[in-house]
């Protein structure tokens, strides 16, 4: 695929982003939060923050999931409005009433979830909601050659006729960050934007955000990753359940004392301790692949009474890995044995019935039927159960006890297993997940990143059950992104990398360095 | 962009050896079920009456159509928002009645003015759509509620009203002109309706496609979120395409109140199942944000078609019936089926 070269309407707008707004010298405030709180119905998830953005700067957002980063840049970028405190945009405090009124001003921001019609083309998304007119209709000719123009200004080899769906999650990435520089551009927020980039496609990304530094763009720039905050950052700030921690400058500031800042000493009291005893081989995978080679030729091994981690970035295939053992993907090669015995390609239900119990990760979309009281959710998966019913009968009253006992176990806050599952806090809906998978005899657990979205004291908690989970003698698996939390609870880690598993690691081999070694291709090496 | 090229060796690996099941596969995703729709239609019924494929035979069937085409043209704008409106046969009705009622008493007012009496009737039934549509827009853009119930209340209320007021009874009275003109004149040689129909078609091609409006409406039932998060009014926008339904499907109210001479309230009930049959044969989406203009012109004449020739092979009325309602269904297969193989044809 080719790129055509930029016409005379993608001139035009190379030359207005340049002389885009000369009134600020670089190194100036562009942006700053004053003492800003958010707080969401039950959770003060952003506590009296300050943040000042230069022009012309790369300035981190560091922190643990759930520290406040992602609802700090969303009041950024207008998607909600501050509880308390200040938005001061050059000079003037702002009230940004929208993600639109905010780019307007030129704050804009490209977020992990996209938010392109699919249906449309890539032109018309970009230029979704100020299509270019002549005579009162849409000029589609000048729409497409300042399309093209943006492209191939920002040397993304996407055709601008192409339908959104049909691109891969990379290239409609592209689409989302090329939207931000439709208009004149004076902050650029970008959440975790190489997540699903290959090597030279971010090579590319980080280019433009020199380019951009050199005309007085502030960039907000959120990452976990060490080694492109070596690369790109200027200045960096530590975030931490919702509270400033500190602000540095990058060149002066080691690795180390990053992670301290950001998990504090919370760490060791996070994690517990927990005694493996490995036992008997429960789940092996031999050289499985996917149809769509998500997964491919991927072998690995859970045993009882250990928790094995699977590690990798969005989209390694280690979800789809699992949910093809869990019989939700279909398998193209390969083998799968459960406490012994061949099961490829079964079906969830014998999947269940054999003692599998997978816990999905999107709670809304998989998880729960939010619009149901927690009792008929904790017990859903295990109707058919002579716990739970008399021939073709529900026993409803065995059913709420075994639910009560369960969410009194779990500590379910308000406990009140009639409430709608829906109206429970993110962590809670989390336990009563927990609660679906103990009303049967599961001989293996995998939890799909099982603490995103949940606050920290919640996390304790999961954290616990599931340390006891395995010490029980079950085996338990964790897909996570979240690096400490593989890190810490696993007896074994495996690593995967576009489809593969590339490594395996054990005991003190299980550190951070080794991980991020595995993670990229030769990024961090 | 390396998935790019592997997509582009993989085609031409393919092509090269292309079998007639794959090319077909891929017109078939690429345009839908209504290509082969239409010629298997022609195929049948001209190989069961020698009068199917005479050119009388055939403007009998696009005039016959006309009616249903303007009310699909009107359905599309609501799917595309990702609803639909199943309230567009009562608009029908209503207009018929309203504009018929007026028309009549305008008419036995001022015996003179016919054309006067003929405007006012026009201007008081489409009035009595587009009333029907506002409602139908403001309860699904401002309340929220689904286009499901707040249409299929609102075809309850219509047609009780029109009924109401005719007692059930035709309404007579419309100067002898406005049949004349409108339902059995022509233009230029073109039959009226038809030609009232060119022209809606025309205008609704260049809102749909040539202006920010027709656009908002694809991205308002592509993804409501984005929509709104690039500064559109996502409400306006619900209202509008609901407003511009009830109004078009008003026009053909009036248009058949001409061809009848009579305002009839008990006209149209077949209108809501035939214009969504219509659309979603076309190919647009019962998803939203996914629809061709000139498809839906073409899926309204397809049911034509396939009426018009169940009568020539003197098909029971009732059994016509069953025939559309098993196009539609299969329609809907067709699309899901589309769906899977175009991703089957990415991947």
């Amino acid at each position: 695929m080719t790129v055509a070269g930029g016409k005379a309407g993608g001139e035009r707008i190379v030359t207005d982003t340049a002389s885009a707004r000369p009134d600020l010298a670089i190194g100036e405030t562009l942006l700053s939060l004053e003492n800003v709180s958010k707080r969401f119905p039950g959770v003060l998830a952003l506590d009296s923050v300050s943040f000042e953005l230069r022009a012309g700067e790369v300035h981190v957002l560091f922190g643990e999931n759930g520290a406040g980063k992602s609802t700090m840049i969303s009041m950024i970028a207008g998607v909600h409005q501050p509880t308390d405190g200040e938005i001061v945009f050059r000079g003037s405090p702002v009230t940004l009433q929208s993600v639109h009124h905010a780019r307007s001003l030129g704050i804009s921001a490209v977020f992990q979830e996209f938010s392109l019609v699919d249906q449309l083309t890539v032109e018309q998304n970009l230029f979704l909601g100020s299509e270019p007119l002549s005579r009162g209709l849409l000029d589609r000719r000048t729409l497409h050659a300042e399309a093209e123009g943006i492209l191939s200004r920002l040397g993304f080899p996407l055709r601008p006729t192409q339908i959104v769906a049909h691109l891969s999650r990379a290239e409609q990435q592209m689409v989302e960050i090329a939207k931000a520089f439709r208009s004149e551009l004076s902050v650029l927020i970008l959440d975790e934007p190489t997540a699903s980039l290959t090597e030279r496609e971010t090579d590319r990304l980080f280019e433009l955000v020199e380019q951009v530094k050199a005309r007085g763009v502030g960039v907000v720039y959120i990452t976990h990753r060490m080694a492109e905050i070596r690369r790109i950052a200027d200045r960096i700030t530590v975030l931490r359940d919702g509270k400033y921690i500190d602000t540095v400058a990058a060149e002066n500031t080691g690795e180390e004392e990053l992670v301290n800042l950001m998990t504090g000493r919370v760490i060791d009291q996070v994690f517990p301790k927990i005694d493996f005893d490995p036992g008997a081989e429960m789940l092996a995978v031999e050289g499985l692949s996917i149809v769509g080679g998500r997964v491919q030729d991927a072998h690995i091994v859970a045993r009882r009474g250990e928790i094995v981690g699977l590690a990798g970035l969005v989209g390694a295939g280690k979800s789809r890995l699992i949910r093809a053992c869990f019989g939700l993907e279909k398998i193209e090669s390969g083998q799968v044995r459960f406490d012994g015995e061949e099961v490829t390609g079964k079906s969830t239900r014998e999947m269940l019935d054999r003692g599998f119990f997978y816990i999905p990760p999107d709670r809304r979309a998989e998880g729960l039927a939010m619009i149901r009281s927690c009792r008929e959710n904790i017990s859903l998966s295990s109707l058919h159960l002579d716990d739970f019913r008399r021939s073709a009968f529900l026993r409803r009253g065995s059913e709420r006890r075994i639910a009560q006992a369960l969410a009194t176990k779990l500590q379910l806050h308000p406990l009140n297993i009639e409430r709608q599952v829906g109206h429970f806090s993110g962590g809670n809906q989390q336990k009563v997940m927990l609660a679906k998978c103990l009303t049967r005899e599961v001989k293996l657990y995998v939890f799909d990143e099982p603490t995103v979205g949940v606050d920290v004291g919640t996390r304790v908690e999961i954290y616990k059950f599931i340390a006891e989970l395995c010490e029980s003698g079950a085996a338990v698996i964790i897909i996570s992104s979240d690096l400490p939390e593989v890190l810490h609870l696993s007896n074994r880690l495996y690593v995967m990398h576009r489809g593969r598993v590339q490594a395996e690691l054990a005991g003190k081999d299980i550190t951070q360095e080794n991980v991020l070694r595995n993670f990229f291709d030769q990024e961090v090496a | 962009m390396a998935q790019g090229s592997a997509l582009d060796t993989a085609t031409a690996a393919q092509s090269s050896t292309t079998t007639l099941s794959h090319k077909l596969k891929v017109v078939f995703v690429r345009l839908g079920v209504l290509p082969f729709l239409l010629l298997i239609a022609i195929v049948v019924f001209t190989a069961i009456s020698d009068n199917f494929l005479s050119g009388r035979n055939l403007l009998n069937v696009v005039r016959q159509s006309s009616y249903l085409m303007l009310v699909a043209v009107g359905q599309m704008f609501a799917l595309l928002t990702g609803g639909f409106d199943l309230s567009v046969g009562t608009i029908v009705a209503l207009t018929s009645v309203v504009g018929a009622t007026a028309m009549a008493a305008a008419f036995s007012m001022m015996p003179d003015a016919v054309w006067l009496a003929i405007t006012l009737g026009v201007i008081a039934g489409i009035a009595a759509g587009l009333f029907i549509g506002a409602i139908n827009g403001f309860g699904v853009a401002v309340f929220g509620v689904s286009p499901f119930m707040m249409t299929l209340g609102m075809s309850s209320v219509g047609f009780g009203v029109a009924l109401y007021m005719t007692g059930g009874t035709p309404v007579y009275g419309m100067p002898q002109e406005f049949g004349n003109v409108f339902g059995f004149g022509t233009v230029f040689g073109v039959p009226a309706p038809i030609f009232v129909a060119l022209l809606v078609i025309a205008g609704a091609y260049v809102l749909v496609n040539r202006t920010r409006l027709g656009r908002y409406f694809y991205a308002v039932g592509g993804n409501v979120k984005a929509a709104s998060l690039s500064g559109i009014s996502t409400r306006l926008t619900l209202f509008l395409a609901y407003l511009i339904c009830g109004g078009i499907a008003a026009i053909s109210g009036m248009l058949l109140t001409a061809r009848l001479d009579s305002g009839e309230a008990n006209i149209g009930s077949a209108m809501p199942l035939e214009s969504i049959a219509a659309c979603v044969i076309a190919g647009v989406s019962l998803r939203g944000g996914v629809g061709r203009l000139e498809n839906v012109v073409l899926g309204a004449l397809f049911i034509g078609l396939v009426q018009n020739g169940m009568n020539l092979a003197r098909i029971e009325s009732y059994l016509q019936t069953v025939v559309i309602g098993a196009l539609l269904i299969i329609a809907v297969v067709a699309d899901q089926m589309r769906l899977r193989m175009s991703a089957s044809l990415q991947g």
